[in-house]
């Protein structure tokens, strides 16, 4: 089991709430995945140019203002803001280099994601300590995509948790499970996709974030999918400006969508939804299975 | 009695269905989506939710008349033996999953697997239901007022599916059978009690090929 929980504001004017919005819909989403959690939020942050990295310490006691130096010495002019063992850098640098620099200059710092709007954070805990930790309830933005997780598969540690990212800006939480994660990771391993834990969800991320580097749109990439990842699903899936969600062909896992003139939120359950301000005149509906709903940031 | 789940837990509301004597109509208010609300009632009490409810509403009902205003979750009322259970809005998947009796109405739609495994339940849905509803449908009757997906009534029993609508596709063993008097007079009763206003007539009727019932050692086993 896990809980799946995305939120899209429709009205710019609510994006500074996004954090507090979405806070009962994470914390909702306990009973269905106790042992970790996380979110990628996105807004509209990074500066031409620049790209934002989600660092992660988990229990290495790190000087993050010495990281912060060596990334100016190596990447030039940057920012970093701090929060506890968790650090957001903006800099000038591509993906790549930043991974490999990071692996090799401080490898007792995980590099959760890249992009130019996507922040990331993942730990392990109870979903209410995580949001405690990092501040959830403040954040700000277009959207999030949000997971609580109940470790079936393989292990609990922070890099098991979910958002999985590829590339820059794309994230995808699931619930469920796939029964041929290895094949398919051995199939993206002969093309060069290289991959950070065993599991199963970060098949499904690779798989779909390396068909739309070849080129593939969401719709192309996920009907593709339906004959590649084997198992059960409900993914959510974050892009620079898009929210989606897709169902196995056998609807094995929960969703449910409320939308508004004011947003759409998607949770595994309408119990994490109720809480939403006007959810009582929503339109509610369950995402029916092999299809993809895709909303756009307007 | 009214029970306000924003305050009160679901045990005690169920507790109190289970317990001596409950009073004849209970309300309860702000299940918010909540599991498991009045499961196992065994006594004739009329009871009102007013609002979403989650995973297994009104699970191995007997006797109790359950009235959601609102969607229900997975599961909702599975191994019903008797009573009545109409849901306003829509079911999520397994409605009426292995029940022996009583009769769900759901207004909307019913997910996937819809009257999976019944066993005589009546189930009468005024909108679609989603693919595999009535799989391995043992008795009672599906009525479905709008459409059914793929593989309806797959490895059917004794059940009895009645569709206006369209049907994606018939399960292995199901087929379409002429209507007789006795179908158009249950169906009828059957529209009737759930409030329904259509005509039997425009309805076709699924039932069991029966070729699946005995094993067939020439076959070439491929189903």
């Amino acid at each position: 089991m896990c809980g799946i929980v995305g939120l899209l504001l429709k009205r710019p004017a609510l994006r500074p709430a996004l954090g507090e919005l979405m806070l009962p819909m994470f914390i909702g989403m306990t009973e269905r995945g106790p042992d970790s959690g996380g979110l990628a939020v996105y807004g509209d942050r990074a500066a031409s140019g620049e790209r934002r990295f989600s660092l992660y310490a988990g229990e290495s006691a790190v000087d993050w203002d010495a990281v912060a130096a060596d990334v100016r010495t190596r990447f030039g002019q940057s920012t970093i803001e701090i929060n506890g063992n968790h650090a957001i850098v903006e800099v000038n640098a591509a993906p790549e280099a930043m991974a490999q620099w990071i692996a090799e200059a401080h490898p007792d710092i995980a590099l959760l994601s890249a992009g130019r709007t996507m922040d990331l954070y993942k730990d392990i805990g109870a979903p209410g300590e995580i949001a405690e930790r990092y501040g959830f309830g403040r954040l700000r933005g277009t959207h999030v995509v949000g997971h609580t997780r109940m470790a079936t598969e393989s292990a609990v540690t922070p890099a098991h948790a979910h958002p999985f990212t590829f590339g820059d800006d794309f994230c995808l939480v699931h619930n469920g499970s796939l029964s041929n994660p290895n094949n398919v990771r051995r199939e993206l391993e002969h093309q060069g996709v290289s991959f950070v834990t065993d599991n199963d969800t970060e098949a499904a991320c690779r798989y779909l974030g390396h068909r739309l580097n070849e080129g593939d749109d969401l719709e192309t990439a996920v009907t593709r999918g339906f004959s590649v990842l084997d198992g059960f699903y409900t993914l959510l899936i974050g892009t620079r400006d898009t929210l989606a969600i897709v169902r196995d062909p056998f609807a094995c896992k929960p969703a449910i969508v409320a939308e508004t003139d004011d947003y759409v939120a998607i949770s595994s359950e309408y119990r994490s939804l109720a809480a939403l301000p006007g959810v009582e005149s929503a339109r509610l509906f369950e995402p029916r299975p092999r299809q993809l709903y895709q909303w756009r940031v307007q | 009695m009214n029970f306000d789940l924003a305050s009160q837990s679901v045990r005690e509301l169920n507790a109190y269905l289970h317990g001596a004597a409950p009073d004849a109509s209970v309300t309860v208010t702000s299940p918010n989506g909540a599991h498991n609300v009045a499961v196992g009632v065994n006594v004739p009490v009329n009871i009102d939710i007013q609002g979403h409810v989650g995973y297994y509403a009104a699970g191995m009902n007997q006797l109790a008349k359950i009235d959601i205003h609102g969607n229900a979750g997975p599961g909702l009322a599975e191994g019903m033996c008797s009573g009545e259970v109409h849901v306003r809005g829509f079911a999520s998947v397994a409605a009426g999953a292995a029940a022996h009796g009583g009769l769900l109405v759901i207004d909307g739609d019913a997910s996937l697997r819809c009257g999976i495994s019944m066993k005589g339940i009546d189930i009468v849905v005024g909108g679609s239901v989603g693919d595999y509803s009535a799989f391995m449908a043992q008795a009672g009757h599906l009525v479905v007022c709008g459409d059914a997906g793929d593989a309806l009534g797959d490895s059917l029993y004794e059940a009895v599916i009645y569709v206006k609508g369209s049907v994606a596709s018939l399960g292995a063993d199901a087929q379409e059978q002429a209507m007789t008097d006795d179908d158009h007079a249950r169906l009828t009763a059957l529209l009737q009690r759930a409030g329904f206003a259509h005509e039997s007539h425009a309805f076709r009727r699924v039932g069991s090929a029966r070729t699946l019932y005995h094993w067939n050692a020439d076959a070439e086993q491929e189903y």
